[in-house]
């Protein structure tokens, strides 16, 4: 120790010692003070925090309204289930994860393909349903299992379930999983907090038109939550409000019978009643089932129900757009004693043809019908009659008139996605085509317009529609499906109409020939056949229209392609004094009105006149031959 | 034998037990392990019994050291040592992985984690070091001392163990720095460490890095690294100037905490007792360094000295760098709150330092007599 001064030394060391407990002084003191700002200063906004860690709004998703026919017949309804899910976002290889589920729980492989296009659509941190309902068994097995696939759960939830399956599927529609375009309309009516949990959302039909109705209101649960987001108890709850039930004006056993009288061929048919608007049955087959889209539809069947030559997902009854051909004839005759072109005993010569401009316009019968008033002209489907008559009146008057009937127009029936058609006019051909020698309207062009051809093309529900209107003396009530919707909270029924949309000012005299005419056609005309025995008076009218033209060869159906054949039309109201229905039906390729079209109006009006229920669909009468037609 | 003999018998066993015992330490450790306790409770009552057969055994390790003359334990300085090296080779050539670190040591009837040793070993060796410097030491065997520390640092760092690395480097830091080691070269290497950052940022780990970044904006990944950090501050914040009392911090007890028994045990405990509660516990971490410096500067030798010193500064290390990082101003190192956090290893190496404290201050006479 001779060579330092241990004194010295010893003081050193000391006054490092000093040193060091001066920086831990220091440090302490730094600590004191993050303690003080986090604990003091910013103790709210931790308190806030630690409060929102803990409870967690849970929402409690509302049942969803039932659609019921106007007898009550359930359509739609819900049920509860399980099912399995997966969250992606909390599972390391999803692959792996679904084949260890497949081990234990039977999943086949359109569970994958479907859970494959949910995952395509949706959010990474949305919990997908990849079985839906489980059984019991399978709920135990998988519950024992669970420790082995985290981010996998088995959820309870409420189903949409269309009893019917493919039956009415096209005024129904269905619901699918929230989309993009959905959360718009969701954000734009600013439901935002009222959907969440919703994950399903009205996409067609009146699911869609209905959806904010049949929704319900969401009640919310507070609970506490722990770290890993199980529930620990619950603190307060706000129950749900179930969505309103929609009552149709629909019944449901007519429905089928027109669907079923339909067979396997294509094609739609409205009928409406006529002093309320209200739609007594809205087909458009072939159809599809709703079912297979409300828990995610697979590859597969949606790549079937696109691709399919027969378009199952086209709603033919409001997107399908026809020339109406001869139906078109009463109303063109109605709008002729409208403008006070025709009077209704006016005798019109009919050779065989009408000549315009040194172009001949055929009629059906070869020799023509002689001489031919208003009334004969309607039940003989005289289409020199009309030639002349189109030429007679001109485009405009044609148009404004089909106009006030509704033609080439929305009707506003409650399902979104109607198409409007074509009513042919100067206005819609300068819009319809770019160059100036097209945008021109010909007068050669008006002739074919006055039997329901050239650029006519009316939806199915328009043709009922003006139907109605003929059938209800001039005065149009809008088409709709909802007769009353329920408010479940208060059991009050809130109708949706009716309330006449307008009236024409139709003359009533006007409006009997037409009527008598019609009557005629089911009597003695072209829909003598079909109506045959029935024990109630009917107005018809058979149209056909042409989906392919033959130039100048006679048309023969056997011999052309099935789906170039001609479209089968009928148009009818009964009883004819006082109609209570009035209905428009269309069979795609049928051929001829009267043979296609007339029996399954038959079978609907005997059935909704008379309770009368056929054994078989309507069969297509091979015999009856619109002679006077094309 | 009579009753009067028996008694006093006992009476002078108990005396001959806590003789070496220094009672103002031996008090703060025991409110430290008593707030242990109620800590536990609430963070993980279902380990509380494990804690308290810690607790025992490392009581029972403290009374030894304390009976241990410092002179034996300068004995002891280099063949620890060595082992402790010699272990931390074998680490890195067959420990075993666990979370992706190699740290532990399969011996057979147990596993040992050698790095731990190496907090005593390392400030044991370099007190040892400079006592043999009879002399003022020289810049030289500044030099020694450093590559003395650093190799049992660079073993621990590849395992990888920053916490670890961090403690046994400041261990051997403080005995340099107390050792007298001139403010120019420590103001030198301080300037230089700053410099070598960079470098040292490319050889750590990818974990490490993050936890550094995540230090800095923890709210950038919250349900991933920054979690830890989030959720502890937001415990330490909620729990406001009283606290949310004993097992009702909604933090700790719906398990928003992670590692809340162990590494992230402070936040329970600032919860559930508030910023009284930290206060309390910041002035006994200070009373216990306080102690410690205390014996450092009354000890005998130099070797004394050096270990209390450095022995005490471990205590503070401890506390800082956990207290410091589970309220948010430090980053996520794996180091426990001392004698409070669950364990046995840390506990057990801690009443080391303090056995070793008491026997330093129990032999403070003897040389000078």
């Amino acid at each position: 120790m001779e060579f330092k001064n241990p004194q010295e030394e010893l003081e050193r060391f000391r006054s490092r010692l000093a040193v060091a407990g001066g920086f831990v002084l220091f440090c302490f003191t730094l600590l004191f003070i993050r303690f003080v700002w986090l604990q003091i200063i910013q103790h709210d906004y931790y308190q806030t925090r630690a409060e929102d860690n803990r409870i967690s709004l849970v929402p409690i998703v509302p049942n969803r309204g039932l659609i019921l026919d106007r007898n009550g017949v359930v359509l739609a309804r819900n049920y509860s289930a399980y099912t399995l899910e997966i969250t992606p976002s909390k599972t390391l290889d999803l692959e792996q994860i679904i084949d260890g589920l497949a081990g234990i729980i039977d999943i086949q492989l359109k569970d994958r393909k479907r859970f494959r296009k949910l995952l395509e659509e949706s959010r990474n941190f949305e919990s997908l349903p990849i079985r839906t309902r489980l059984t019991d068994e399978e709920v135990a097995k998988f519950i024992a299992h669970r420790y082995r696939f985290p981010g996998v759960d088995i959820k309870a939830r409420l189903f949409r379930q269309y009893p019917g399956g493919a039956f009415a599927s096209h005024l129904l529609g269905y619901i699918g999983r929230v989309n993009d375009g959905d959360l718009e309309k969701i954000e734009g009516r600013e439901e935002e907090a009222n959907y969440r949990g919703t994950d399903h959302f009205g996409k067609t039909g009146l699911e869609q038109h209905y959806e904010f109705e049949l929704h319900g209101n969401t009640g919310f649960e507070q609970v506490e939550v722990d770290a890993g987001g199980r529930a620990v108890r619950t603190l307060a709850r706000t129950a749900p409000v179930a969505g309103n039930n929609l009552t149709l004006t629909v019944d449901a056993e007519l429905q089928r019978i027109a669907e079923q009288a339909f067979g396997d061929r294509k094609g739609a048919l409205v009928a409406i009643e006529p002093a309320t608007g209200g739609i007594l049955a809205l087909v458009a087959v072939p159809n599809y089932d709703p079912n297979l889209f409300v828990d995610g539809i697979d590859t597969q069947n949606w790549k079937e129900l696109n691709e399919s030559p027969d378009k199952p997902m086209v709603n033919r009854a409001l997107n399908g757009a026809y020339p109406p051909g001869s139906t078109f004839k009463p109303f063109m005759a109605l709008g002729a004693l409208t403008v006070g072109k025709r009077r209704p005993e006016q005798l019109i010569s009919d050779p065989g043809f009408f000549n315009f401009g040194g172009h001949h316009f055929r009629d059906d019968k070869k020799g023509g019908h002689g001489m031919v008033d208003m009334y004969k002209s309607i039940v003989a489907s005289c289409d020199t009659y009309y030639y002349m008559l189109a030429n007679d009146m001109g485009i405009d008057n044609i148009s404004s008139f089909m106009g006030k009937l509704g033609l080439g127009q929305r009707t506003g029936i409650d399902i979104d996605g109607e198409s409007e058609g074509v009513l042919p006019s100067q206005e819609w051909k300068r819009k319809r085509f770019k160059k100036p020698e097209q945008q021109k309207w010909y007068a050669g062009e008006t002739i074919s317009i006055g039997i329901g051809q050239g650029y006519n093309a009316y939806t199915p529900i328009q043709l009922a529609q003006a139907t109605a209107i003929v059938a209800n003396n001039g005065v149009l009530f809008r088409p709709h499906l909802v007769n009353f919707i329920t408010d479940t909270r208060t059991g009050k029924r809130i109708p949706i109409e009716p309330q006449p949309a307008r009236d024409l000012g139709l003359k009533a005299e006007h409006i009997d020939v037409i009527r008598n005419a019609m009557v005629g056609v089911n009597k003695e005309g072209t829909g003598a056949r079909a109506f045959a025995g029935a024990g109630y008076v009917s107005a018809g009218k058979t149209g056909t229209a042409q989906v392919y033209s033959l130039k100048g060869a006679d048309y023969r159906a056997g011999g052309v392609k099935k789906e170039l054949r001609d479209h089968a039309l009928f148009i009818a109201f009964a009883p004819a004094d006082k109609p209570t229905i009035a209905l428009a039906v269309l069979v795609e390729n049928g051929g001829f009105g009267a043979q296609a079209a007339a029996p399954i109006a038959r079978q609907v009006l005997d059935y909704y006149l008379l309770g009368k229920r056929p054994n078989a669909p309507a069969p297509a009468d091979e015999a009856a031959v619109e002679e006077d037609e094309e | 034998m009579n009753r009067g003999m028996g008694l006093a018998m006992i009476r002078n066993l108990v005396q001959r037990l806590i003789a070496p015992i220094d009672p103002p330490l031996m008090l703060i450790a025991g409110l430290l392990l008593l707030l242990a306790i109620g800590v536990m409770g609430s963070a993980s009552p279902e380990r509380l019994n494990s804690q308290l057969i810690n607790v025992a055994v490392a009581l029972v390790v403290m009374r030894i050291l304390a009976q241990v003359p410092p002179q034996r334990l300068m004995h002891m300085a280099v063949p620890v040592y060595l082992v402790g090296v010699l272990l931390l080779i074998a680490v890195a050539l067959f420990g075993d992985v666990s979370k992706g670190a190699r740290r532990w040591l399969n011996l057979g009837f147990m596993r040992a984690q050698p790095s731990e040793l190496m907090k005593i070993a390392v400030p044991l060796l370099l007190a040892w070091f400079f006592q043999k410097r009879e002399a003022m030491p020289r810049l030289r065997d500044y030099a020694i001392a450093v590559v003395l520390l650093l190799l049992p640092i660079a073993l621990i760092a590849r395992q990888p163990d920053l916490g670890t690395a961090i403690l046994v480097l400041a261990a051997g830091f403080y005995v340099i720095f107390f050792a007298g080691l001139s403010w120019k070269i420590l103001i030198g290497m301080a300037v230089s460490a700053l410099a070598a950052a960079p470098l040292a940022w490319n050889l750590l780990h990818d974990y490490q890095r993050s936890r550094i970044i995540t230090l800095f904006d923890p709210e950038k990944d919250p349900l991933g690294k920054g979690f830890h950090i989030i959720q502890s501050t937001i415990a330490i914040g909620s729990g406001g100037i009283f606290g949310k009392g004993w097992r009702a911090g909604t933090q700790a007890q719906l398990e928003f905490i992670p590692e809340r028994h162990t590494d992230f045990i402070f936040a329970v405990f600032s919860e559930e007792f508030g910023l009284f509660g930290n206060l309390l516990l910041l002035a006994l971490y200070a009373l216990l360094i306080g102690r410690g410096l205390m014996i450092a500067a009354n000890a005998a030798t130099l070797f004394s000295r050096l270990l209390a010193g450095a022995v005490t500064m471990i205590f503070f290390t401890y506390a800082f760098v956990n207290m410091g990082m589970v309220s948010g101003i430090l980053p996520v190192v794996g180091v426990p709150l001392p004698l409070i956090s669950y364990g046995g290893t840390a506990l057990v190496t801690l009443f080391v330092g303090i056995g070793i404290l008491m026997s330093i201050h129990g032999h403070r006479m003897l040389v000078q007599k």
